[in-house]
């Protein structure tokens, strides 16, 4: 994991809270704003969470976010990748293609995150372009009918542009 | 009764029923059991494990199968606890835990004294039938402690554990992560025990029904220390392993086997044999002294008891802004320590600081924590060197060969072995309130208080856990308040924050009804009258004694005069009390601030 973690200002967290009147029943809606503000829910903010709201521990906090998809407890990449795994691009072959984006980048099914901070990748169950499949989408640009081979080139391209900048 | 009593049918006996919360309940009122691993009665239910899965036939003929933990009773059903159907849903349950379990059950710190391996056996289980749990599966053991060993590898998800840090430390220090097969019980973020806020009550490992939550143990270095001929050691026992530690060998429990105690820890080799009971005695003279102080002179009021090294840990973790409250004393056992080391080579040859071990048996695991604390050392050693818990204790008679029911009662050494019965008392909530107002009302007023017992401030169980107590020392209105678990503590806490507290004495048990249900006392979370005949032994050996006010006992009277001057004194500070710190800033607690 990086160890560059986002800093977490805890007014905006104590505002979010206050919003929801430190109110326990309120956690996932709260969870959601840290989100918003973050992309990811940082350490940091889970445990003041758990330790500013009645009937809370930094444990369950943990437990919730875990518990739910939705939640993303890495950083979210400067590229976002989400490679669909729907029925259709399932069958067309998405899990090559997530393998080769996995072991180009060095990330496995815990670590979603490159050590640069510069990929995320999240596999998501379908993104409505089933046409398309297998599809990758990086940040809001879509790469249609992937190969292990064509993905590949795809991060090529966005490495050496980000090499050249 | 009302007219309207209800009935159902258990295994064809027809059974009555009232206001219990479940099935489960009444099947064990009437005689009959059916396993379980997560139903703890102490703790809500939650239907985890499946277990206790019976057969129930509606009136109109309709049969379903049922977990009895959760099912509220109903009128007129019949309940089968053994059909074949039911059988096979246990066993598959067992299979299935045991093929994602690391069965090294030998080797095991709760062997003998798991739940799952019980039931395997009573089952029957000879083979897995399922993929089962592979080395490079394992996940890591949190021991990083000196109370609790936590192995993720032997977990099977009851939430039992995760269900008592809730309810009675308040602060979920477990907590489950993840979702479905990846489903793991741990701290926030897989970190170490050590490393939040646990108090290290072990209340987590009483009720876990395997090895996953296990007492780390130190009997093998006892041992060692005994078999070491340079070695003097010195052993203790505390108030509340004497109505206990008989379970191990059958007796029941609250029996007071204290001189069996005496003659077996004579027999297994430990060179003096002194009574924590003396030392309660001492944290009375000292503690009281203290509270009579702050009420007189004016000082920090209300005054926290500090003989609960959980709670201190608590404090220390969640309130360091109120250390100022905790009463000075150390613990009972943290006062004997350095008493024996400084004073018994004065009375037995051959003793000195350096060759002497003390060892204290405990009915609990944050005490071996306490004793690792650095404000409890002394030229750099620890006062207490180890610090073994009732079970730890049991285990070792075992293995010693030695047939405890049978043993002569024997006596423990002089100078630190007499003891009164307000120091045996401290094992039950409200058992060092009651023996700090009876010393009190002397110190206070020259004369005995008029009826030793108090008995607003007894009582073990659930509705009792915290209790309001008026005193009136000859026109001195004194509010106690006795609380047991952290949860109904910061309750108190939170009373004195907001102005509301009307107490001047807190004191604070973070076990459900005391000491005598610590963390390290031989299991018996599936039956929540055990604590209550425990305190009762403790509150008849009370009743019985010829002294029963701490500053009546003669040795204590003694050691201040051959040594420790009077309560207060400079010396009694150096040995006898001690400091805190805020410990909130090596915890996750500290985010933030």
């Amino acid at each position: 994991m990086s160890e560059t973690i986002t800093k977490v200002d805890f007014r905006e967290i104590d505002k979010i809270l206050e919003s929801y009147d430190y109110k326990k029943s309120y956690l996932i809606a709260m969870l959601q704003r840290v989100q918003e503000v973050y992309n990811y829910l940082p350490e940091e903010a889970m445990t003041y969470i758990g330790k500013k709201v009645e009937g809370l521990s930094p444990a369950t906090v943990y437990g919730v976010a875990t518990f739910y998809a939705q939640f993303s407890l890495d950083p979210k990449g400067k590229y976002e990748i989400k490679l669909c795994d729907g029925t259709a691009c399932h069958v067309r072959g998405s899990m090559p293609v997530l393998n080769a984006v996995r072991k180009k980048l060095g990330l496995s099914e815990d670590k979603k995150t490159t050590d640069d901070g510069m990929f995320s990748l999240n596999i998501v169950s379908c993104l409505g372009a089933c046409g398309l499949a297998p599809v990758v989408v990086i940040n809001d640009k879509v790469y249609p009918k992937m190969t292990a081979d064509a993905v590949k080139i795809a991060l090529d391209t966005i490495i050496n542009e980000e090499k050249g900048v | 009764m009302s007219e309207d009593k209800k009935t159902l049918f258990i295994e064809g006996k027809e059974v009555e029923f009232t206001n219990e919360p479940n099935l489960l309940e009444i099947i064990r009122k009437a005689g009959f059991n059916v396993p379980t691993f997560c139903y703890r009665p102490d703790l809500t239910q939650f239907g985890a494990c499946r277990m206790c899965v019976v057969e129930v036939e509606y009136p109109n003929g309709r049969k379903m199968i049922n977990s009895s933990c959760t099912m509220p009773p109903e009128a007129n059903i019949k309940v089968s606890l053994n059909t074949q159907r039911v059988r096979r849903i246990r066993k598959t349950v067992l299979e299935l835990l045991l093929a994602n379990h690391n069965r090294e059950c030998t080797t095991c710190e709760k062997s003998g004294n798991c739940e799952l391996q019980q039931y395997a056996e009573e089952y029957g289980v000879r083979k897995i039938t399922y993929p089962t749990l592979q080395p490079e599966d394992m996940k890591e053991i949190d021991n990083s402690n000196p109370s609790i060993v936590r192995d993720p590898n032997k977990c099977i998800l009851c939430g039992a554990c995760v269900r008592a840090c809730k309810e009675f430390h308040g602060h979920a220090v477990l907590g489950f992560a993840n979702r479905g097969s990846k489903t793991l019980v741990q701290p926030m973020c897989g970190k170490k025990l050590s490393d939040v806020d646990c108090v290290f009550c072990g209340q987590c490992q009483a009720v876990c029904p395997t090895g996953a939550l296990t007492i780390k143990s130190d009997v093998e270095r006892v041992w060692d220390e005994i078999n070491n001929k340079d070695k003097k050691v010195v052993v203790q026992v505390a108030p509340s392993v004497r109505v206990a530690i008989g379970e191990m060998f059958g007796l029941k429990p609250g029996e007071n086997s204290i001189g069996k105690i005496y003659a077996a820890l004579r027999k297994i080799g430990f060179d003096l044999i002194f009574d924590t009971n003396f030392t309660a005695d001492l944290t009375i003279m000292e503690e009281g002294t203290e509270f009579v102080e702050r009420l007189t002179k004016g000082g920090k009021l209300p005054l926290f008891t500090s003989c609960c090294p959980a709670w201190v840990r608590y404090l220390e973790t969640h309130h360091p802004d109120m250390l100022d409250h905790l009463s000075s004393c150390k613990s009972p056992q943290g006062m004997l320590s350095p008493v024996a080391k400084e004073f018994v080579p004065k009375y037995y040859e051959g003793y000195n600081k350096d060759n002497m071990v003390v060892v204290s048996i405990m009915p609990c695991t944050a005490k071996k924590y306490e004793a690792s604390r650095e404000q409890l050392t002394r030229d750099g050693k620890p006062e207490t060197d180890y610090v073994l818990t009732t079970q730890e204790f049991g285990r070792m008679i075992k293995s010693a060969g030695i047939d405890f029911k049978t043993l002569e009662d024997e006596k423990a050494d002089s100078p630190f072995g007499e003891y009164t019965g307000a120091g045996t008392i401290f094992g039950a909530s409200g058992g060092v309130a009651e023996a700090a107002a009876r010393t009190a009302y002397y110190l206070v007023t020259g004369e005995n208080i008029a009826d030793n017992d108090i008995k607003p401030m007894r009582g073990v169980d659930k509705s009792s856990r915290s209790k309001s107590v008026e005193l009136d020392i000859k026109g001195t209105k004194v509010v106690v308040r006795v609380v047991s678990t952290l949860s109904e503590a910061e309750k108190a806490i939170q009373e004195i924050k907001n102005g509301t507290a009307n107490f001047q004495l807190l004191e604070v048990m973070a076990c459900p009804g005391g000491c005598i249900n610590g963390g390290g006392q031989p299991r018996s979370c599936d039956d929540i009258k055990v604590k209550e005949e425990r305190a009762e032994g403790l509150y008849a050996e009370d009743k019985g004694m010829p002294l029963r006010r701490s500053h009546e006992n003669p040795d204590i009277i003694r050691i201040y005069k051959e040594n420790l001057e009077k309560p207060g004194s400079h010396i009694a500070h150096e040995l006898l009390h001690t400091t805190y710190s805020d410990k909130r800033k090596g915890t996750y607690l500290s985010v933030g601030e």
